[in-house]
């Protein structure tokens, strides 16, 4: 049975960790992902969780820790952002190569520098060829559902990786709204026990951990890594399925907004799908045939399901909330560019970097997008690809 | 039961021969020492930085660690076994886990009093139950012998060369074995590999038996960086000891022991002589170095006589 609450999204965020129970969580504070560990620590305090908690030093002990606790035989969650990610790096990394489900909130925010808390994707983005799987959320509804099912993704058999579960930093993290959460037993059951082949702390059956791996076998295990990702995408539709079961809710690779007969497209990540949903839907009733894709799944990618949802769209804008810095376009447009080609050709591309730093990202904007889209399908003729909205030039 | 070598050594191995540490190193000796002193029946989470001792005793797909190994990185064995901790914590509540473990983490002196010492003074503060131990070799020796906050002053190290113009290190070695003492955690020791190992073992059989965070520091000579002869590695130890450049103590619930105090202390030179690193120091013209680090030397070990009170 679900229940009705209003929550912010790092409380939404909290109660699924509390309704998970996981065996360890350690973190370290940073804005806006701090709500996540505070709320969670009164739930250790208040006896209502199992869990050990570590209040880390350091993100680079946090994700350490969580490394320690999970290969110890743990289930193990944490929470961050931006520079506490970046901190993480080198360990988000030995995460996912050493195949251990660490499940982390993941609040997006502005990598310094300049040092910036507000809310854009350049933290999540630079992870985002960690190995680590990505699930995006577009509100707390998302962000919440995202963490229940991250566990479960990250630990099936197939896959045993890493689950980074992101959502934007303020927008979602600290806004509040209506949610449907689920109850406790309920989320209890959808997770299961963790219940690892191999592990630490398992007496009967010591292992080792992080060997030094030499020219002989790195390659294979990188490649044993990298198929463990193909394997998350079906993994991640069955998870959703049980989850769509469980709630009514639908999750896929990634949702599909008025695109059945769309001609012009934008593909958005997080909560500005939220914002551009409103342009669609007005111009829709204008009688434009506009659509819009919001990524889900970005790690791994949805190649061919994305080429298959915009193989009909005549001109097509992706929208990144991070700057790749090599003069050429940001990361959704690269990974979406290439998997265009050779297998939708033809189709008009461009790329807009926007809301860096929390810079507001309004419907006007947007519908700027839709119309500069609406002359590329009407004239053919392209212009600039690497394009900036919202900022003073 | 009195401590007694051809006992302790009864024990079966928990790091077996066959690792590629090199002949005349400290480090495996340490290890072999302290792991004895786990009883047999517990089973332990042992944890290694990043450094010599890691890449020669677990390369896939064989290992040399008969209890459970890990190393994710370099400067973090503090953190990684806190986490093995917790867990093991949890898992015993559930009823997850039968009898005891033990967790040991392992870091050189770089990983230690380097770019490990926030993660190891975090896993100390927040009083894990675990041994974090140094092995000492005073250098970065797996990446070439690089200098270290715990080298020693005027020793030549491929990034302290001893030049016509700068003598070497020039700084002194930093006291870790007292920053940790200052963590107020219930166990912190110096120890080194000698004799019959006594001190060793019964400082690692404290430590780990000691509920809580606890601390070791040991000496373990490295015959490449330091430039000795391999068989000279149990001598140098007691040389390290009987000049004092290497104290042996422990702190205690706060309370400071010196455990061994050389009736015939010897002038650093018999430390420094055998040791290809300090070599300069003996040429014409350099005597003020040896002054100087005897002057050092005598300093600290003063200090640490006060602080036992
Ligand atoms: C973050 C990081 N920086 C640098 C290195 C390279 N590195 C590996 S081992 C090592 C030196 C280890 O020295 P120490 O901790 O004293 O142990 P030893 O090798 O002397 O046993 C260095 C610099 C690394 N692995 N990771």
């Amino acid at each position: 049975m679900a229940k009705r609450d209003r929550l912010s999204g790092n409380e939404a965020v909290a109660v699924a960790m509390r309704q998970i129970n996981p065996d360890v969580v350690a973190a370290f504070p940073i804005t806006p992902s701090t709500e996540v560990p505070q709320y969670f620590a009164s739930f250790v305090a208040d006896g209502k969780v199992d869990t050990e908690f570590i209040p880390v030093e350091s993100e680079h002990s946090a994700m350490s820790a969580c490394i320690g606790a999970q290969a110890a035989g743990a289930r193990t969650i944490t929470a961050t952002s931006a520079n506490g990610l970046a901190l993480m790096w080198e360990m988000l990394y030995i995460a996912a190569s050493s195949r251990l489900p660490v499940t982390l909130a993941a609040v997006n925010r502005a990598l310094s520098g300049p040092i910036n808390i507000n809310n854009d994707h350049s933290d999540t983005m630079g992870a985002r060829d960690s190995g680590w799987i990505q699930l995006y959320g577009e509100n707390n509804q998302e962000a919440y559902d995202n963490l229940i099912q991250a566990v479960k993704i990250g630990e099936h058999p197939d896959v045993m990786l890493p689950v980074m579960d992101c959502y934007d930093g303020f927008i979602t993290s600290h806004a509040v709204e209506n949610i449907e959460l689920l109850e406790d037993d309920e989320v209890k059951a959808f997770v299961g026990e963790y219940n690892p082949d191999f592990y630490l702390n398992d007496r009967e059956n010591p292992i080792s951990v992080g060997p030094l791996d030499s020219v002989s076998h790195y390659f294979e295990h990188k490649r044993l890594q990298a198929e463990a990702m193909k394997n998350a995408k079906k993994v991640i539709l069955e998870v959703a399925a049980e989850f769509e079961k469980l709630t009514g809710r639908k999750y896929g690779l990634f949702e599909e907004y008025m695109m059945e007969d769309a001609e012009i497209a934008i593909v958005v990540i997080n909560s500005t799908a939220g914002t551009a949903k409103e342009v669609v839907k007005s111009l829709r009733a204008k009688g434009v045939k506009a659509g819009l894709i919001k990524i889900r799944v970005y790690r791994p990618f949805p190649v061919d399901e994305i080429v298959k949802a915009l193989k009909k769209v005549k001109a097509l804008a992706v929208l990144d909330k991070c700057d790749s810095f090599n003069a050429a376009g940001g990361p959704l447009f690269t990974d979406v560019t290439s998997a265009l080609y050779g297998r939708a050709d033809g189709i008009k591309v461009i790329n807009y970097i926007y809301g860096l730093g929390g810079r507001d990202v309004k419907t006007d904007d947007i519908e700027k997008v839709y119309e500069r889209l609406a002359d590329i399908a009407k004239t053919g003729s392209v212009g600039e690809i690497y394009n900036y909205f919202g900022v003073r030039e | 039961m009195a401590y007694n070598l051809k006992e302790a050594v009864k024990r079966p191995e928990r790091l077996t021969g066959g690792h590629r540490m090199c002949a005349g190193c400290g480090a495996p000796v340490v290890v072999r020492t302290i792991l004895r002193a786990i009883k047999p029946e517990d089973h332990a989470v042992i944890g290694s930085a990043t450094g010599c001792l890691e890449v020669s005793t677990c390369l896939y797909p064989y290992t040399a660690w008969k209890d459970s190994f890990i190393h994710s990185a370099f400067e973090n064995a503090g953190a990684t076994i806190s986490g093995a901790e917790a867990a093991y914590n949890v898992m015993k509540k559930k009823g997850k886990i039968k009898g005891d473990i033990k967790f040991i983490a392992f870091g050189g002196d770089g990983g230690t009093y380097d770019i490990g010492l926030q993660s190891l003074s975090g896993a100390m503060e927040r009083g894990h139950d675990m041994v974090y131990v140094c092995y000492d070799n005073g250098a970065y020796m797996n990446t070439g012998i690089q200098r270290s906050s715990a080298t020693p002053t005027f020793a030549d190290t491929t990034t302290s060369p001893a030049g016509s113009v700068i003598p070497g290190k020039t700084q002194l070695k930093k006291d870790l074995t007292l920053i940790m003492a200052n963590h107020n955690i219930p166990y912190v020791a110096q120890s080194a590999p000698i004799g019959n190992f006594k001190d060793l073992h019964e400082k690692a059989e404290k430590a780990i038996y000691t509920p809580g965070a606890a601390f070791l520091n040991v000496m373990a000579p490295c015959p490449r960086g330091w430039r000795y002869d391999t068989p000279m590695l149990m001598q140098i130890c007691k040389l390290a000891v009987d000049t004092c450049i290497w104290p042996l103590f422990e702190v205690e619930n706060g309370k400071y022991k010196v455990n061994y105090k050389p009736k015939n202390k010897l002038p650093v030179e018999e430390f420094l002589k055998v040791q290809g690193r300090f070599r300069h120091m003996f040429k014409k013209g350099n005597e003020w170095m040896i002054e100087k680090f005897q002057k050092d030397i005598d300093e600290k070990w003063e200090m640490l006589l006060k602080l036992e009170g």
